[in-house]
Parts: structure tokens; C-alpha cells; sequence
């Protein structure tokens, strides 16, 4: 590749050629639309005026008093490979681009190859820290359009295993959280105590993570015997160990000082901006899927919606240590209410016949291998369903022709929608500030790019 | 069910008896001054905006009065006050589909609109940055479309320099 012959300026040049970033990218400010510079200083509420200042997209602003810089695909603390790139004046953050698609695999594509039976296991692959929710979203897309209702048990097994898996992944946001800001203590204590529900998870469902537990129809497997007592110990431990997280960081002046008023946003941009889950309770707005368009049992366990009321760093760290206390509320009751009854549907299009009987029974036999070769059909028509995953707002829209695949499967990921509050959030900050707001985000890099 | 906007034109609002939620069927000049007048009626959030390639059902049964094309535009509202989602359903054309953007009512759209060009070709008018979002950026085609061969493609990526 390299010819002794082109002259060093020509390799530049060349090198430049093969890395160059094309649109994708931040460009310099005179290669920029006015719009598109207000999108990446961040002000949203452009068209009432209230958050473009004239200073930020001031064209004459000479390039070389600031730095385009990359942070990422490839950095500790964008949580994946999210890449960033970002113009600095000095330590100064000045206009944001968060450029995405580096763990884009085509899973809207391949959900449409794959029946629906196998489509669980397409989707919990999307945000891999909450496969729970994933999995839920897609299967009561899939129900809504078959007509089926789903057993008592399944649902209460389905809200537990939900609220459990929102415990892991708060658990695991508050390590990570812990690690950006230097708590690197609260990392391992974070993971630790995910052990826990994981291991629970591998007892239930055979897998710790990408489950496939929650299929259309009900659930894969019943709750293993001895069930309350795991879960309780779960609820007594981690309940217990949430009042040293406070201990650890909620009073520490060094992480106040870090999270209190840093990066803050208000309810009216997080409403223009489509943000939900965390993010948008900390504006104050109190709107949580789970209260206020219940599905599942929501309705008849008592819970609290946490909101925060400055939008900033820190209430969106204390909205999600609240939940992982109000989550194991519902769990608790989960223990308490849960019905006997059949963990899955008995509906014999959906469910494939138990072992027992495939050995007695040709048609059981023949039944089964249908339904995990073929599949089931689904009536053609078209749904969209959403439940609040840990991040928020997790959508699913289904659109069936009758045939056992699906014609087009399309996942609203929370994370992808809240990734555009980053420039707002950035604006103005220092560069030690953008890793909290990364983290604080809490994007999920498998959801964002899918 | 929700009352609808006054500038709605009439036959264009179906209810989907299937997901409970209201459902619009705007023609593409219709659709930006539709959208507008939820949004004036309290519908505060954007939740989605996705594309759909109908390629091989032209046919599908719609509304009375409305044409159906290969490309559909299906966005979803979200009004927290009235607790209340909206499905509005454009047929965006069948060769070269381009629409108005959203980004002015809704900004959080922009990612989306960015998802639905860069997937399957859907072009939109007044969009701020319309490149690829999740494909490289020399990605020839729309992965999403119906009628793109997967499989058939070499994935080769940027000027990839040869064996050094």
C-alpha cells in the first residue's frame, strides 16, 4: 500500500481520503445549515426561539479557535460503541454529534425471516442489559394481534421477572454510573448484586441473559420449586444493600458535586425531543407506562412513580435508585398475589403440546414439529404495542399478512430516541461533564443501533 | 374515544378497533397540517415514526378513499393529558417517496426520519441532516426495502485499502 513514491503530503491527503468522515459526521460551522448547527448546539425549542442563542451559531466563529474531537466508538465510557464527536473550546463543549450504527445487525431485517415463534430470541438481543422487556414488548404485539389472552399466572410471572430484570439493569447503571465518576467500588457492588437476579434467571430460564423467556402465548417454563424464597432473599438483600448506595454516593460531596445541576433539561424540551423512562421524570412529568396506561397487572400492585423536579444529573441517579426500591415493592407482592394456574396459554395454535404426549400421540407429535418448523399465522393486520422498560418507552409495531412471519417487525428503542437529548444535555458542559451525561442517559448501544 | 381536530378533513379518521387507537389516513398534503392540528389538540409527544414497504401488498384493504402505495408512513402520537395514542398512516408513493419533515412540530423526530431515509429511501422535505444514520455512510441501497437482496450483496465497506 504504502508506494516509497507518494510524496508525504500525498499520504496525508490519502489518509485523509480513506478516513474521512463524510456527512455523518460534525462538520466545521460554514459547512453547516443553521438548523442542523441549532440541532447540535442543542436547542430544540427552535422554532418558538426560547433556547437558540445568537453566540452558538455565530458562522464567523473562526475554526481554528476550536477542536473537532471523537470521543468513542472505541471509549471506556460511551457504554458501547457510541461515538461522539464533539467541538471544544478548550475544555468547553460547544456543538455535539452522537454518530451511531457501529452495532447495527440488521435486526429489523432478520425479524422478518424469522417465525414467530423464533422472533423472541431476534428481539431480546436488542437492549441486552433488559431482555425481559424486549421479549414482553414484542410477545403482547404478537398477542394483540392473535385474539389470545394469556393466563393469570403468566402475567404475574411476567410482571416479576420484568421488575426483576429493571432491578439488574439499574443495577448495573448505577455500577457503570459509579465507574464514569471514578466510584470504581461501586461497580463491583453493582455487579454483584446483579449476580444475584441473574442467577435466579438462570435457575427459571436456563439462560442468565438473552432469555427468550417470554413468548407469545405465556411464558417458557414455570417458576422453579422453591421460587419464594430465592426471590425473597433477592428482595432482602438488595433492598437492604440500596441503603449503602446512599451511604457510598448520594452523600458524597465529590459525586454531589459532579451530579447536582449538571446537564439539565426541562420537561418541555424532553416532551418536543420524544424522550421518556427516566429522563423525562426527572423534568417532574409524572408519566410512567406501568400507572398511567397499565397493562400486564400493574393496575393491582401498589407502586410509586418516581419524579425528580430539576431534570438534572441527579435526579435521574435518584429516580433510578427509587425504582429499584419501588420494583422490589411490586416483587414482593408478586410473592404474595401470585396465582396458580398455567404458565402459559392453552391455546393449542401457540403452545406446543407437553412432552408427555408426544410420545403416546402422533398427531402431538406432528403438532409440535409444525409449530417450531412452521410456526403459527398470525391474522394480517397491524399493531403497536408499548410497555416502559427500564429506559423507557418500549414500542412494538407488528404488521402481520397472515403468514407466520412477520411482514415487518419495527422496536421503538427507548435508547435511540433519548440518545438526541445529548447534545441539549452537553451544551455548555466540560468534557468530564459529557461522560455523566453519557451515563446518565443510559443508552444501550444493541438498542440504538438494532 | 377522543374527539377529533377541527381541521381534520372528514374520512381520513378510522378508529383501529385492533389496538384501541385512533386511526389516520392523511393524504401527503393533508399530513403536516393533520399532524399540526393533534399536536394543537394536545397530543405532546412523538413516540414513533417508522416506514413500512408494502411492495408485495399493493392490494392491502384500506379506508374508502385511499389509495394505497408501495411505501407507508406510520407514526405514532402520544397525548399524555388524555392518555391517548394516535396512528397516522400516509401512503407516501411508490417510486422516490418524499414527504414533509416533522422535525419543525416534533424534533424528536429527527432520528427517526434520519432511520426511515437511511432504511428504506424515504426522503423528507425541510429535514435538518438527512443522511444515514445506522448504514455506513457509501452503503449503496435501502436495506429495508422489500425487493433488496440479502445475500446477493459483497458487504464491502469505505475504500477498504487492499492487503498491505
Amino acid at each position: 500500500m504504502s508506494d516509497p513514491t507518494i510524496r508525504v503530503a500525498e499520504r496525508v491527503d490519502l489518509l485523509a481520503a480513506e478516513t474521512s468522515e463524510g456527512a455523518q459526521g460534525l462538520q466545521p460551522r460554514k459547512k453547516t445549515t443553521t438548523d442542523e448547527l441549532g440541532r447540535e448546539v442543542g436547542a430544540v425549542l427552535r422554532q418558538s426561539g426560547l433556547t437558540l442563542d445568537p453566540n452558538d451559531v455565530d458562522f464567523e466563529r473562526r475554526d481554528d479557535e476550536t477542536m473537532i474531537i471523537n470521543m468513542g466508538p472505541a471509549h471506556p465510557s460511551t457504554h458501547g460503541v457510541l461515538r461522539l464527536m464533539l467541538e471544544l473550546d478548550g475544555e468547553f463543549v460547544l456543538r455535539t454529534k452522537p454518530v451511531i450504527g457501529y452495532l447495527h445487525t440488521g435486526m429489523e431485517k432478520t425479524g422478518e425471516v424469522l417465525s414467530y415463534v423464533q422472533g423472541g430470541t431476534n428481539v431480546t438481543r436488542m437492549d441486552y442489559v433488559s431482555p425481559i422487556a424486549n421479549e414482553l414488548g414484542y410477545s403482547m404485539a404478537v398477542e394483540k394481534l392473535l385474539g389470545i389472552e394469556v393466563p393469570t399466572r403468566a402475567i404475574w410471572i411476567r410482571m416479576m421477572m420484568s421488575e426483576l430484570n429493571r432491578v439488574a439493569s439499574h443495577l448495573v447503571w448505577l455500577a457503570t454510573n459509579g465507574m464514569d465518576l471514578g466510584a470504581t467500588s461501586m461497580m463491583i457492588y453493582g455487579f454483584r448484586e446483579r449476580e444475584l437476579i441473574l442467577a435466579f434467571f438462570e435457575k427459571t430460564a436456563g439462560l442468565r441473559m438473552n432469555l427468550n423467556y417470554v413468548r407469545p402465548g405465556g411464558v417458557a417454563a414455570d417458576l422453579p420449586d422453591g421460587w419464594e424464597d430465592d426471590v425473597l432473599v433477592i428482595c432482602d438483600t438488595i433492598y437492604e444493600r440500596t441503603f449503602e448506595y446512599d451511604e457510598l454516593l448520594t452523600g458524597q460531596p465529590i459525586f454531589r458535586g459532579r451530579m447536582i445541576g449538571v446537564a439539565p433539561i426541562t420537561a418541555e424540551e424532553a416532551l418536543a425531543l420524544g424522550v421518556t423512562g427516566p429522563l423525562l421524570r426527572s423534568t417532574g412529568v409524572p408519566w410512567d407506562l406501568r400507572r398511567s396506561m397499565p397493562y400486564l397487572a400493574y393496575n393491582e400492585v401498589e407502586f410509586d412513580v418516581i419524579v425528580g423536579t430539576f431534570g438534572d444529573n441527579f435526579d435521574r441517579y435518584a429516580i433510578r435508585l427509587n425504582e429499584i426500591r419501588e420494583s422490589l415493592r411490586i416483587v414482593r407482592q408478586c410473592i404474595e398475589k401470585m396465582p396458580s394456574g398455567d404458565y402459559r396459554s392453552q391455546d393449542p395454535k401457540v403452545t406446543p403440546p407437553p412432552r408427555a404426549r408426544i410420545d403416546e400421540s402422533m398427531e402431538a407429535l406432528i403438532h409440535h414439529f409444525k409449530l417450531f418448523t412452521e410456526g403459527f399465522q398470525v391474522p394480517a393486520g397491524e399493531v403497536y404495542s408499548a410497555i416502559e422498560s427500564p429506559r423507557g418507552e418500549l414500542g412494538c409495531y407488528l404488521v402481520a399478512d397472515g403468514g407466520p412471519k412477520p411482514y415487518r417487525i419495527h422496536v421503538r428503542a427507548p435508547s435511540f430516541v433519548n440518545m438526541q437529548a445529548v447534545p441539549l444535555l452537553m451544551r455548555g458542559g466540560s468534557v468530564s461533564d459529557a461522560i455523566t451525561v453519557i451515563s446518565s442517559v443510559d443508552p444501550i448501544m444493541g438498542e440504538v443501533d438494532r | 374515544m377522543i374527539p377529533l381536530p377541527l381541521t381534520a378533513p372528514p374520512g381520513v379518521v378510522t378508529a383501529d378497533v385492533l389496538a384501541s387507537d385512533l386511526g389516520c389516513f392523511p393524504t401527503l398534503e393533508e399530513y403536516v397540517p393533520l399532524v399540526r392540528s393533534f399536536k394543537d389538540d394536545g397530543f405532546e409527544m412523538c413516540v414513533d415514526l417508522c416506514a413500512v414497504d408494502y411492495l408485495e401488498h399493493l392490494d392491502r384493504p384500506l379506508p374508502e378513499g385511499v389509495s394505497a402505495t408501495r411505501f407507508e408512513i406510520v407514526v405514532n402520537l402520544l397525548s399524555l393529558s388524555k392518555k391517548q395514542r394516535v396512528r397516522i398512516r400516509v401512503q407516501a408513493g411508490n417510486e422516490e417517496p418524499r414527504l414533509d419533515t416533522l422535525f419543525d412540530l416534533y424534533p424528536g423526530t429527527e432520528a427517526m426520519e434520519r432511520e426511515a431515509f437511511d432504511l428504506f429511501g424515504v426522503l423528507f422535505s425541510g429535514h435538518p441532516d438527512l443522511t444515514r444514520i445506522l448504514m455506513p455512510e457509501d452503503w449503496e441501497g435501502h436495506p429495508l426495502r422489500k425487493d433488496y437482496a440479502v445475500g446477493k450483496v459483497p458487504v464491502q465497506f469505505k475504500e477498504a485499502p487492499g492487503p498491505r
